[in-house]
């Protein structure tokens, strides 16, 4: 009973990893500037990696008995760092100029850049 | 313009440690599972690069107040010198030792074999390398 709910909780893991992973890609492909792009791939990638890799460490813990710690620490290094790479490059991205989307109705940074700039 | 680095720089602090371990890790896992000196020192220069990534030079130095060519050659006369063990027991070039029951203080009864320290000496050639590599590259401007 309990090694069914397990596999049943795995399965429902891995393909909601994949889904968000696709959705990820999709975003990136229909999305029309490099933010909105960013937006996208770094939290959706983020969640689907960690829900397939919370998936694999279930599945050998009840197929094998083996708890790898690995995935675990995993996990935890990927949530603490793909959304750091994605700030980084958004910001360099927003410090060469890289133009937004003509959708865009406010840029709050860019006046407060361009106050920083009067007051020196 | 100043420079805001405290995203990076406070994730480099954690992650570090993490890199670190799990280098550790690696090098000691290499007997029986995959991993071992090479793939251990190279994830250590990373956690080494990392650094050099959030923060410059001059930091990462006092940090690691250590010249990689030293460590290079350190690397290279351990291996060489469990090498030459065998030629003092009367066995070739590079025979390795194993001993099953040594009580160390801490951890209780291990079993040690010189292909480990063997491969710490790959372990400090691979970082002292990569590190001279990538530190001569890097000041060079």
């Amino acid at each position: 009973m309990i090694t069914t709910i397990i596999s049943i909780i795995t399965a429902v893991l891995i393909f909601a990893g994949a889904l968000l992973t696709l959705v990820a890609s999709i975003g990136v492909l229909r999305l029309p500037d490099v933010y909105t792009r960013s937006h996208a791939a770094s939290k959706s990638a983020t969640l689907g990696i960690m829900f397939i890799l919370l998936g694999a460490c279930l599945y050998f813990f009840q197929k094998e008995g083996i708890f790898n710690s690995r995935l675990i620490l995993a996990i935890a290094f990927i949530f603490l760092t793909s959304p750091v790479a994605g700030q980084l490059i958004i910001r360099s991205a927003y410090n060469r100029n890289i133009p937004m989307t003509d959708m865009t109705i406010r840029d709050d940074l860019k006046t407060a850049k361009m106050k920083s700039t009067d007051l020196e | 313009m100043k420079i805001n680095n405290l995203v990076l720089q406070t994730v480099t602090k954690i992650i570090v440690f993490l890199i670190f371990l799990y280098s550790v890790d690696l090098f000691f896992a290499g007997h029986y599972t995959p991993g071992g000196g090479f793939v251990g020192g190279l994830m250590t220069s990373g956690a080494i690069v990392l650094l050099l990534l959030a923060y410059d030079l001059k930091t990462v130095r006092k940090i690691f107040p250590v010249n990689f060519i030293y460590v290079t050659a350190l690397g290279l006369f351990i291996s060489f010198s469990t090498g030459m063990i065998g030629i003092f027991a009367d066995k070739p070039f590079l025979t390795h030792f194993f001993h099953k029951h040594v009580h160390l203080p801490i951890i209780g009864e291990t079993s040690l074999h010189t292909a480990a320290l063997f491969d710490l000496g790959v372990f400090l050639v691979v970082v002292g390398v990569t590190m001279t590599i990538i530190q001569t590259i890097g000041e060079d401007d």
